[in-house]
């Protein structure tokens, strides 16, 4: 039987070189079943051009680094299998909304100042010792911010979303999911210090139910619920005079 | 000229780095630290653990029994004064990890939950569903945030350490986006990078693993310590080599052969599936041997069977283990076994480095999987890894911020000079080489699959020698590589062959070292040495760099305390 190949176009951009993105094609061996596009990706950096740039590293869809666009939709190419498109062929761009660092690589800074500007930490107004032992918790109360914690932060809700599309200045989805993780985290008590971080984040009220978000996530988190369910908490208690302010 | 500087340095931002950055600002404010990281912190590799944390949390247990087990694991080659230590401190962080908002589960009162383990006689191992790994990096990452003294350099790959009369101070490093190449000074630099597991083909480890920082401290004279303990965990998934966790095994998962036969009753009968990972690898090998292994596409391979838990504890207890069988299997794991196999996991050797996490080398720190402080020996029971990061991490950074607070400033004078140096290097022999026909995928593989073969769960001196001339011929090829990538921006390729320069330098001191071992001890399993030799060898080894390929070896004895070596039986 001859030889199963698939068609893989990638973006190729060098800013020091090239005015815009353009696409590559490889036609490169589908020799396993298993493999993933991520797979393809590497052989190509290994057997035909090492200058194919892109971001991976666990290749078990936890470390959040191999986003990409593939055929127009968000993906952990770690976890895309070739033979889901397969006889087709597969164009893989870099995540949407964006900027593009190199080729596949975009540059995710932003994503890294609105991390740091919900306070993803437990607050306290008095720290437990140590030798007190641990805070008391159970697994109901652990299920109430379950989800929010299981962000692997791989940016894929950033590239589905609309609004931020239109305006980076929206905290977007992750980090209203980790402040949300925290805010419901029986240990916490800051909620009133992240909830005007995200009430006066421009963009929240822009966001609608159409949740991209929720439904590109590939851990299961449901960001668009966490929006929804802050804008109500933001409305009670910034809104309406005698709301619950603690 | 003026570099960036700092008191200390932290090179890795997993979960040693970070927990050593935060102790340094936590024992003096305020003390400035860097944090270097080739890849973003949150995605280290730490993020792939899975099992758990191992302390002694329960009225039940002892520090005493968590040692024994530890040095009886390490078939009695740890430092028994630091497992001691190790014990004391592990419960303490994981505290300090559920203050800081780890989400341990927990038992019905709320208190943090324990697991079986292997190699442990009770229950210990404290763990997040089965992410454990993922939630304490995301959580002491987050935390790091609120630290003003932590100053991040994300997406910097080190390629030097800059020594000078004896003393580290600071790191030479490539800001992977611009392609800049930055001297970063300080008083003191901490080594917390990681693992190597991608000197071998088949491996747990994710493609960040190549042993950096071993090699960067080899390179900078400090020895390299027991290389040739080369942990091999038995359930890695045909293929991919993505590891299902011991966890697995610890909720009460059976590991069969292809006649359904529970096979570990002729290997360690009272611990069954809860052996020590060494012997239970070396017990699947055998069987594979013995024609009692499945044949698949991917080679011989076991079942592991948790079918009988039920879909409530799987759910609850293995919720990822699932969701890995449903996207790389496409099995249930509530319904079907999962085909699994040895595969190389962990490095038990590392960077020689003291209680504190000290090297010879003043002002160089190690912590973490790079480093080797004594405590895994052989042979490192599950779940003490991440216990170990804290808890060295955590000592590292506090000697660190002891020290500089009495070290001298590091004069900027000779490092231009070594930046220069350094630049000119990378540059002639890589970004800017005309010549050369190797392809870094080609070399790089050749070096997996011999590792593989030469120095994996069984050795043989043939084996074992054969290697170190396929090794060589490693180097020699090295030598007339050539990168297609010339951009200064984002130059994955560059990145790619220095650390394939880092990792044939690992596979060089794990062969050598395994020759060197004439006995069987822990993971280091000789064929033609079938017994462990303390007469000879209850000793580390230690390796130095010379010009040579071959590494000059010493001999350290093991510090005994409390724990008299006996027989090995489980
Ligand atoms: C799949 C898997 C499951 C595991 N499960 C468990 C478990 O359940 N329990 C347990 O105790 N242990 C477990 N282990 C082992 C444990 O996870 C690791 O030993 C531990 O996480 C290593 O942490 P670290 O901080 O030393 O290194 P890492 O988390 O690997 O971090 C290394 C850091 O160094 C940086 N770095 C490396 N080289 C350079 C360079 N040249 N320049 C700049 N930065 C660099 C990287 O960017 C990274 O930030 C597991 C390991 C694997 C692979
Ligand atoms: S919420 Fe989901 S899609 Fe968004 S960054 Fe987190 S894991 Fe990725
Ligand atoms: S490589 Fe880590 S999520 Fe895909």
């Amino acid at each position: 039987m001859a030889e199963k190949r698939i068609t893989v176009r990638a973006t190729r951009f060098d800013p020091a070189k090239d005015s815009e993105p353009r696409l590559q094609s490889y036609d490169i061996p589908f020799s396993d079943d298993s493999m993933v596009v991520l797979d393809a990706l590497n052989y190509i950096k290994s057997h035909v051009d090492g200058s194919l740039s892109y971001r991976w590293s666990c290749r078990m869809g936890i470390c959040g680094s191999c986003g990409m666009t593939v055929n127009g939709t968000p993906k952990l190419t770690c976890s895309a299998f070739l033979r889901d498109y397969w006889p087709g062929s597969i164009t893989i761009t870099p995540l949407n909304n964006f900027p593009i660092v190199r080729d596949l690589v975009v540059d995710m800074e932003d994503f890294m100042e609105k991390l740091k500007s919900i306070k993803p930490w437990i607050i306290r107004k008095q720290e437990m010792p140590l030798g007190a032992g641990e805070h008391r918790q159970t697994m109901e109360q652990i299920d109430d911010f379950r989800q929010f914690s299981q962000c692997i932060n791989c940016m894929l809700c950033y590239a589905a979303c609309p609004v931020y599309g239109l305006d980076d200045k929206f905290l977007g989805p992750a980090a209203i999911a980790l402040a949300r993780r925290y805010n419901l985290d029986s240990r916490d008590q800051g909620t009133k210090e992240r909830l005007p971080v995200i009430a006066h984040s421009d963009g929240v009220w822009e966001c609608s139910f159409v949740g991209e978000c929720s439904v590109v996530c590939p851990k299961g988190v449901d960001p668009a619920k966490a929006i929804q369910q802050t804008k109500l908490d933001t409305s009670v208690r910034f809104i309406l005079p005698y709301g619950n302010r603690e | 000229m003026d570099f960036e500087s700092y008191d200390v340095l932290v090179v890795g931002g997993g979960l040693a780095g970070i927990r050593a950055a935060i102790a340094v600002v936590e024992t003096n404010p305020s003390l400035k630290v860097g944090m270097v990281s080739k890849v973003y912190p949150m995605r280290s590799h730490t993020v792939s653990a899975e099992g758990g944390a191992a302390a002694v949390l329960r009225p039940e247990d002892s520090y005493e029994t968590h040692a024994y087990d530890t040095i009886k694991g390490s078939d009695y080659l740890a430092d028994q004064d630091v497992v001691e230590a190790f014990v004391r401190e592990a419960p303490i962080e994981v505290i300090q990890m559920e203050h800081w908002g780890c989400p341990w589960s927990r038992d019905p009162d709320g208190k943090i939950s324990v697991r079986p383990f292997g190699g442990m006689t009770t229950w210990r191992t404290c763990f997040a569903a089965d992410k454990t790994g993922f939630h304490m990096l995301h959580t002491v990452f987050q935390t790091s945030l609120k630290y003003p003294q932590i100053h991040r350099h994300d997406e910097a790959f080190v390629t030097k350490l800059l020594v000078e009369d004896g003393r580290c101070v600071g790191v030479v490093a490539i800001d992977m986006r611009s392609g800049r190449f930055d001297a970063i000074t300080a008083k003191a630099v901490i080594l917390a990078t990681g693992g190597m597991g991608r000197v071998y083909a088949f491996t747990t480890n994710g493609n960040i693993c190549t042993g950096d920082g071993m090699a960067l401290a080899y390179r900078a004279g400090v020895g390299l310590k027991d290389m040739e303990m080369v942990q091999f965990h038995p359930t890695g998934l045909p293929f991919t080599g993505i590891l299902i966790t011991e966890a697995v095994r610890g909720e009460g998962g059976y590991l069969t052969n292809k006649d359904g036969e529970r096979f570990l009753k002729r290997y360690v009968p009272n611990k069954m599936e809860l052996g020590p990972r060494d012997i239970i690898s070396r017990a699947m090998i055998t069987e594979f041997e013995a024609g009692r292994g499945f044949e698949g596409p991917h080679g011989k391979y076991m079942h592991l069977d948790v079918r009988h838990l039920g879909e409530a504890v799987i759910d609850r207890k293995l919720p990822f283990m699932r969701e890995l069988g449903r996207e790389f299997v496409g099995i249930d794991i509530v319904h079907d076994p999962i085909p699994v196999r040895p595969v190389m996991h962990y490095m038990m050797g590392g960077v020689d480095a003291n209680i504190s996490g000290a090297t010879p080398v003043s002002g160089l720190y190690a912590a973490g999987e790079c480093a080797n402080v004594g405590l895994n020996g052989g042979n490192r029971l599950g779940s003490n890894s991440l216990s170990e990061c804290l808890v060295f991490g955590a000592a590292t950074g506090r000697a660190a911020a002891d020290y500089v607070s009495s070290a001298k400033a590091v004069s900027a004078n000779p490092i231009e000079g070594m930046l220069k140096d350094e630049t000119k290097r990378i540059e002639m022999d890589y970004l800017e080489k005309k010549s050369g026909e190797e392809r870094i995928g080609a070399i790089r593989e050749d070096m997996q699959l011999s590792m593989d073969a030469g120095a994996g769960v069984f050795r043989t001196r043939e084996g074992l020698e054969n290697l170190t001339k396929q090794l060589g011929k490693l180097r020699d090829r090295f030598g007339r590589i050539k990168i297609e990538d010339s951009s200064r921006t984002f130059n994955t390729e560059l990145m790619s062959v220095l650390e394939l320069d880092y990792m044939l330098e690992v596979a060089e001191v794990i062969t050598y070292s395994a020759l060197a071992r004439e006995e069987s001890r822990g993971a280091h399993a000789r064929r033609d040495f079938p017994e462990r030799d303390d007469e000879k060898f209850l000793k580390h080894t230690i390796a130095f760099r010379t010009d040579e390929i071959s590494p000059r070896l010493e001999y350290r004895d093991v510090r005994i305390t409390n724990f008299k070596p006996q027989a090995r039986a489980y």
